[in-house]
């Protein structure tokens, strides 16, 4: 293992020393291992609250900014925060108008959120909305598990969603901008190699160099099968065939089309699957209003890259285009 | 023991540092299960949470079984993260809500027990037969509500409810995991124990070493 890290155990503490020393319009509090953004919390604005384990950056800690989250918890690498650090980030987003919570489907995530929402509610007034993302097409039997993992439209949601709040509008109509997204959403992943997580030191799985997985999980959850590397051509249908399987993208206002590198692949190889992609969809009959490219949503080193479509209508697109000022996104500012 | 017959704060932090203790001598046991089939952080997490439950304790003796319980599910929260601080958090957060009063009679832990059931299934939203902690503690608080109807003492109702939670446990094996990380795997779940219902049976096993006594 070849790491730019001190002691594995400092890794995220450390790390989030640099947030604070690169970003000076953002609040760091290095106790509860929460982001702010420097103005919060913002009176009569909702307070975006998300969070999650270490080691997708620049989820969830880059988003925080105007326009899209008030703050984000980060939990170990890949482990969910615990219900203390989301009620402090709770606490200091409470500008009066109520708190979203972003939760992406992982069981830890989810019953944390859930513990920290009750403790927030036996202690104060604050109310607090959780919207759950699940929107990775690649879990099929989704009765039978833990349910769709929340993958690349957790993103888009932030930013949507934080655009609505930043507008003022209240908890309920934020809840639902963000409800929208993650039912107009879906996405499929796809890993050319493992990742390491520094505390163990080795890949977490074994991926022989001829093969992918395809539908992998941003932790490296087992795909949907483990299939021959293949040109990007092929490998972008199978990307974009289960999606569009999934829900129906033609029509309306079009889509906003995402490929999100998931932390090894380099941009130039992210643009060509952009460019592949884009030409499928276009053979299918879905319009492209609005694309992000770009590593937003990683898993360490792992190589590969997801797909994510989101079905958008004007209030989406106006919101999408609303200004941002974050690390990891910043436009119109 | 308290002189009512019951389990007094002592016996209820006794219990936990047993707890404690066997997770630490199978933390690696518990990581190896979690290695197979999740992601291999159930070992350390629950020995760091109960390592800290037990600093707690010392640091502030709780006064009665009530209190004790609740700083020992508080520092579950607090410290492990993941699935399972949520859930060992409520476990003891639900027993804590049960247990008033002084001391626990057979009745009032089987009770308690039972709550911290209900707030596990509630929290994680799994049934029986889903490959999860629910296997050990369920057929646990059915043996030991049927051994205590049936007029048996404490300490046997306690072993009977512990021996449930081992064949809970060892019936996981087969099972397909329907809740968790695990239940990605799909059929490739199936043939791994689950180490959730491992450490379950070992808080079972840690009850009967505290807190059966000498008394069967």
């Amino acid at each position: 293992m070849k790491k730019l890290i001190n002691d594995p155990a400092d890794l995220v503490s450390e790390a989030l020393r640099g947030v604070a020393a690169a970003h000076p319009d953002l609040r760091v509090d290095h106790e509860n291992k929460v982001v702010f953004r420097g103005d919060a919390p913002v009176s009569g604005k909702v307070g975006m609250v998300s969070g999650g384990g270490a080691g997708h950056e620049p989820l969830h800690g880059g988003f925080v900014g105007p326009g899209m989250l008030d703050a984000a918890c980060a939990g170990e690498v890949f482990t969910s925060p615990v219900p203390d650090q989301m009620v402090a980030a709770t606490r200091g987003v409470d500008g009066g108008a109520g708190v979203l919570h972003v939760v992406k489907n992982y069981t830890g995530d989810v019953m944390n959120f859930e513990m920290a929402a009750e403790m927030v509610a036996a202690e104060s007034g604050t109310e607090v909305v959780a919207v759950v993302t699940d929107d990775d097409v690649a879990v099929q039997d989704s009765l039978y598990t833990a349910g769709r993992r929340g993958v690349g439209v957790t993103v888009l949601l932030e930013k949507i969603a934080g655009a609505a709040a930043e507008q003022g509008r209240p908890l309920a109509e934020v809840a639902d901008v963000a409800k929208k997204v993650n039912g107009q959403g879906r996405s499929m992943g796809v890993a050319l190699t493992s990742c390491t997580v520094p505390a163990a030191g080795k890949p977490t799985f074994d991926l022989p160099e001829g093969e992918m997985e395809l539908g992998v999980g941003i932790h490296g959850e087992p795909g949907r099968r483990r299939v021959p590397v293949a040109p990007a051509r092929e490998i972008a249908q199978m990307l974009v065939e289960p999606v569009l399987a999934d829900l129906d993208f033609t029509g309306g206002d079009g889509v906003l089309a995402f490929v999100n590198g998931l932390g090894a692949t380099p941009l130039i190889e992210l643009y060509l699957m952009y460019a592949e992609i884009a030409a499928l969809l276009d053979k299918a009959g879905v319009r492209v209003a609005r694309s992000l490219v770009g590593p937003y949503m990683t898993s360490l080193d792992m190589a590969g890259c997801s797909l994510t479509l989101l079905k958008v209508d004007d209030d989406l697109l106006r919101l999408w285009d609303a200004p941002v000022r974050t690390p990891g996104l910043r436009w119109g500012v | 023991m308290s002189v009512g017959g019951g389990q007094d704060t002592a016996a209820l932090a006794e219990w936990v540092r047993e707890f404690a203790r066997v997770v630490a001598e199978q933390r690696d046991h518990l990581t190896e299960l979690d290695a197979a089939i999740g992601d291999a952080d159930h070992g350390a997490n629950m020995h760091r949470g109960l390592s800290a439950a037990v600093a707690a304790m010392d640091a502030a003796p709780p006064d009665g079984p009530g209190a004790l319980l609740k700083q020992v599910g508080m520092t579950m929260v607090s410290k492990v993260g993941g699935a399972s601080g949520p859930l060992y958090g409520t476990l003891f957060l639900r027993m804590a809500g049960s247990a008033t009063g002084a001391d626990l009679d057979p009745a009032g832990f089987a009770a308690a027990l039972r709550a911290g059931l209900d707030g596990v299934v509630s929290r994680g939203k799994a049934e029986r037969g889903d490959k999860t902690m629910v296997d050990a503690l369920g057929p646990a608080c059915d043996a030991l509500d049927a051994a205590l109807a049936a007029g048996t003492a404490f300490g046997p109702a306690l072993r009977a409810a512990a021996d449930a939670g081992r064949a809970g446990r060892d019936a996981t094996v087969p099972l397909v995991a329907r809740k968790g990380r695990a239940s990605y795997l799909g059929e490739r779940s199936a043939g791994h124990q689950d180490p959730g219902a491992t450490s379950s049976a070992l808080l079972l096993d840690a009850a009967v070493t505290a807190l059966a006594g000498t008394e069967g």
